[in-house]
């Protein structure tokens, strides 16, 4: 019985949590999800990429109005990763327009969500500022 | 008038707004029976109906037909996020083209007035106190919140961030002035939901919904509806002169899907599908950016009116900012964008907004817009964008009779 599982699929846990990609064969599109095929080529052979833990912010939000049950403020982002796009929330800071700015440097980190009745930790992840 | 031309023969829309003592059917026939009316013809003259309704049932277009006229032609139920209406309005147009019919009838209708935000939330936690994963990336929570977001408001205050970015200027007062413009524009159209003037500041300091998106930076949920009639130009030629006066001409219709780019996946792409209808509208119809005397771009919210400055080619590639400091796009500049009040405003019932933006265009160019007309309008341009995504584009002419 595991005592840790992450929040998603594509999150590799461990001594360097890091996400992975699902990357076409033929194309090299990379994708996050479970794919039917690849949706640039329509090639059908995916091989497990690991994606860079660093990167910039290209774009951000501070959600202030969520759906109920949604936690805010938080911080939305579009993160470059060493050349592969990556959607994830930017934390360990404040979510406040003087602190969060488009081209800053950014950093893969792990978050407990929760256990569960088991005792199971669920991990998810989201990206702190970096020198 | 060529006898392949298609043209809107007649075209209404309703009072956007809270309509508490009507139904979606009764929305949406309002706005048939008048387009129907504005256009000198009836039910029985149609060969096809489009209809949409996004948040409604299925068959929409049968529920109105109960109401307005039963008489059997086929009826084209369609769904596209918010270029519904506007693929509605395709839909009867490429019948008409395609020799089906000589006229045909698109609607969409929408009740939306207090429904809040859109998009977002996710599936509750429901298998007791277990993680388990489920969905397309094995997720044992809901992503949204936690994995960037997933509100309208959220997505595309990231879509205007990026093309600050990219291009630098895009600052939260610039989003703000966009929003000022089209506050301005609304007091001039009494079919808006809201008409009032709004300051910058007035439009900084309220309620912030999603950074750099305040409350009326964001479209306004409301009802309403809209309806068109279309015609071939063989048909126009054998009605009267008033009606071929009135008649505007559907220079290009354009539908575009999104088509794969990197991060598309990560954050809808709302540029890609819309520069590459733009190119094909102009083409199409020959019209050029700048000839056109009014556009109605899909400002679902300011930070989405500044990308598509660019995306419909209305200033250079990456010179949206400096476009809109220019001033060119207020109802006294060269491209006049959203005098209507635009979404911001004039508001957003979703089905309806496809064919409510024609309907703008179309009562400039027939001369007819009132206080807020846009003197010696002559052409004219729609856009809309459903996110998911699918891109609607219609470049209108004023008859040249």
């Amino acid at each position: 019985m595991p005592t840790q599982v992450p929040h998603v699929n594509y999150l590799v846990l461990g001594d360097k949590p890091h996400l992975v990609a699902n990357e076409c064969v033929s194309c090299k599109a990379r994708f996050f999800d479970r794919r039917n095929a690849c949706a640039n080529c329509s090639g059908t052979e995916f091989k497990k990429v690991d994606i860079g833990t660093t990167g910039i912010v290209r774009s951000f939000t501070i959600v202030t109005f969520a759906a109920p049950g949604v936690p805010v403020p938080f911080v939305a982002a579009i993160i470059d990763c060493e050349g592969t796009s990556v959607r994830g929330n930017i934390i360990n800071t404040d979510p406040t327009p003087d602190k969060i700015t488009l081209g800053m440097k950014v950093q893969l980190v792990t978050t407990s969500l929760g256990s569960d009745d088991d005792g199971v930790e669920a991990i998810g992840f989201g990206f702190e500022p970096a020198n | 008038m060529a006898a392949d031309d298609i043209y809107i023969l007649g075209i209404y829309m309703t009072k956007f707004g809270k309509h508490t003592d009507k139904d979606v059917v009764d929305l949406a026939s309002e706005a048939v029976l008048a387009a129907l009316k504005d256009g000198g013809v009836t039910m029985k003259d149609m060969g096809i109906m489009a209809a949409g309704c996004l948040m409604g049932q299925g068959s929409i277009g049968q529920m109105i037909q109960k109401q307005v006229g039963q008489t059997g032609i086929p009826v084209y139920n369609v769904s596209n996020a918010c270029a519904t209406g506007a693929t509605a309005l395709r839909t009867a147009i490429m019948a008409v083209k395609a020799g089906e019919c000589d006229m045909g009838l698109a609607v969409g209708v929408e009740k939306l007035a207090g429904v809040g935000l859109l998009g977002g939330g996710g599936r509750p936690k429901s298998d007791g106190n277990k993680w388990s994963p489920s969905g397309r990336f094995g997720a044992v929570a809901p992503t949204d919140g936690r994995i960037g977001t997933d509100t309208m408001p959220g997505t595309f205050a990231q879509v205007g961030m990026e093309y600050g970015h990219k291009y630098g200027g895009a600052t939260f007062e610039l989003f703000a002035r966009i929003s000022e413009k089209n506050h301005s524009h609304s007091t001039l159209n009494p079919l808006a939901a809201y008409s009032k003037a709004m300051s910058k500041d007035e439009i900084m300091n309220d309620i912030m919904i999603s950074y750099p998106n305040t409350r009326p930076m964001c479209s306004a949920n409301c009802d309403g509806a809209a309806a068109a009639v279309v015609v071939s130009g063989t048909k126009l030629k054998t009605l009267s002169l008033e009606q071929q006066r009135r008649a505007i001409k559907v220079s290009a219709s354009i539908l575009t899907s999104d088509p794969y780019q990197e991060a598309c996946q990560v954050l809808p792409d709302v540029n890609t599908l819309t520069r590459i209808a733009a190119k094909q509208a102009y083409e199409q119809s020959g019209v050029s950016p700048q000839d056109l005397n009014l556009i109605e771009l899909h400002d679902c919210f300011a930070t989405a009116e500044l990308v598509h400055y660019d995306n419909l080619m209305l200033c250079p590639e990456g010179g949206a900012v400096d476009f809109f400091n220019s001033g060119a796009t207020w109802r006294t500049g060269s491209s006049p964008v959203n005098v209507s009040g635009g979404l911001e405003s004039k508001g957003h019932p979703i089905a309806a907004t496809g064919i409510a933006n024609i309907w703008e265009v179309c009562h400039h160019l027939r001369g007819e817009a009132g206080p807020r007309q846009i003197e010696g309008a002559k052409v004219g341009l729609a856009h809309v964008i459903g996110l998911g995504s699918a891109c609607g584009i219609h470049v209108l002419e004023k008859s040249a009779l």
